[in-house]
């Protein structure tokens, strides 16, 4: 299933990773999931890493953060529907570290490949759990 | 008391985003919760029966950790959320000492 984003969030997603650069930046997808299991997103929540130890390879987001952000979603009767973060000078592409520490199943993980400072690949990958085992799935990005 | 389920979990709750129970300490209320959905009990505690490091209970807006852990007393009108953590990071390379990969 495709996830949906507009182009100005497709943008500002990115545009992230690049004035957090050499650093990663991290944030919150808000949106709406439908019957088939198909994600859109409608807000990108911006938010701070707390990984200040190691912020150019690490990220982590506040759960005070992410409490906030998931009342807020309820109350306009939408849902967390993914989250994003950027590899500075690294593949746009979930690594090792970015598995293990994925805990959201159905949610999509969008990571921005950020280039000596300039954006180059998005890619999406869905997390899916199968018993014990969790994997991240190839998810095509949608920009509309 | 209300407990909110979040999104990635509510598979394991019946498709419920929030639950209503009867219950005097986040103990009793994660117990209930586990009780009900034991798939649900399966993803938030590992098999020694603790509570999963990368689970975030909160009541209203405080951190359990702050307060008494799992023994924290709820009262009726108290919502619980939980929240797993959100992290990750792009490959480090142990062997060069840098995020990189590129040796010194």
């Amino acid at each position: 299933m495709p996830l949906h984003i507009s182009k100005p969030h497709w943008d500002e997603l990115r545009r992230h990773g690049e004035e957090t650069y050499p650093h990663e930046c991290c944030g919150v997808l808000v949106g709406s999931l439908d019957a088939a299991g198909e994600k859109a997103v409608r807000e990108v929540i911006r938010c701070g890493n707390q990984r200040t130890d190691s912020p150019h390879n690490r990220y982590s987001i506040d759960p005070r953060e992410l409490v906030r952000i998931q009342r807020r979603a309820r109350e306009s009767d939408q849902d967390i529907v993914g989250f994003y973060h950027s590899h500075p000078d690294h593949p746009a592409h979930w690594s090792s570290t970015d598995l293990e520490e994925a805990h959201w199943p159905g949610c999509s993980y969008v990571i921005t490949s950020v280039r000596n400072g300039t954006a180059a690949d998005t890619n999406s990958f869905e997390l899916r759990a199968d018993g014990d085992n969790k994997f991240f799935q190839d998810e095509e990005i949608r920009v509309e | 008391m209300k407990v909110l389920i979040p999104t990635a979990l509510r598979q394991y709750a019946g498709g419920q985003s929030a639950i209503v129970l009867d219950a005097a300490s986040v103990d009793d209320t994660l117990g209930q919760l586990g009780t009900l959905y034991p798939d649900l009990r399966r993803h938030l505690f590992d098999p020694q029966g603790r509570l999963r490091k990368f689970v975030n209970v909160y009541v209203n807006d405080e951190d359990i950790r702050y307060l008494a852990a799992e023994r924290t007393p709820v009262q009726p009108d108290d919502t619980i959320s939980i929240i797993p953590s959100v992290a990750g990071g792009s490959p480090y390379s142990p062997e060069s000492g840098t995020a990189h990969g590129n040796p010194h």
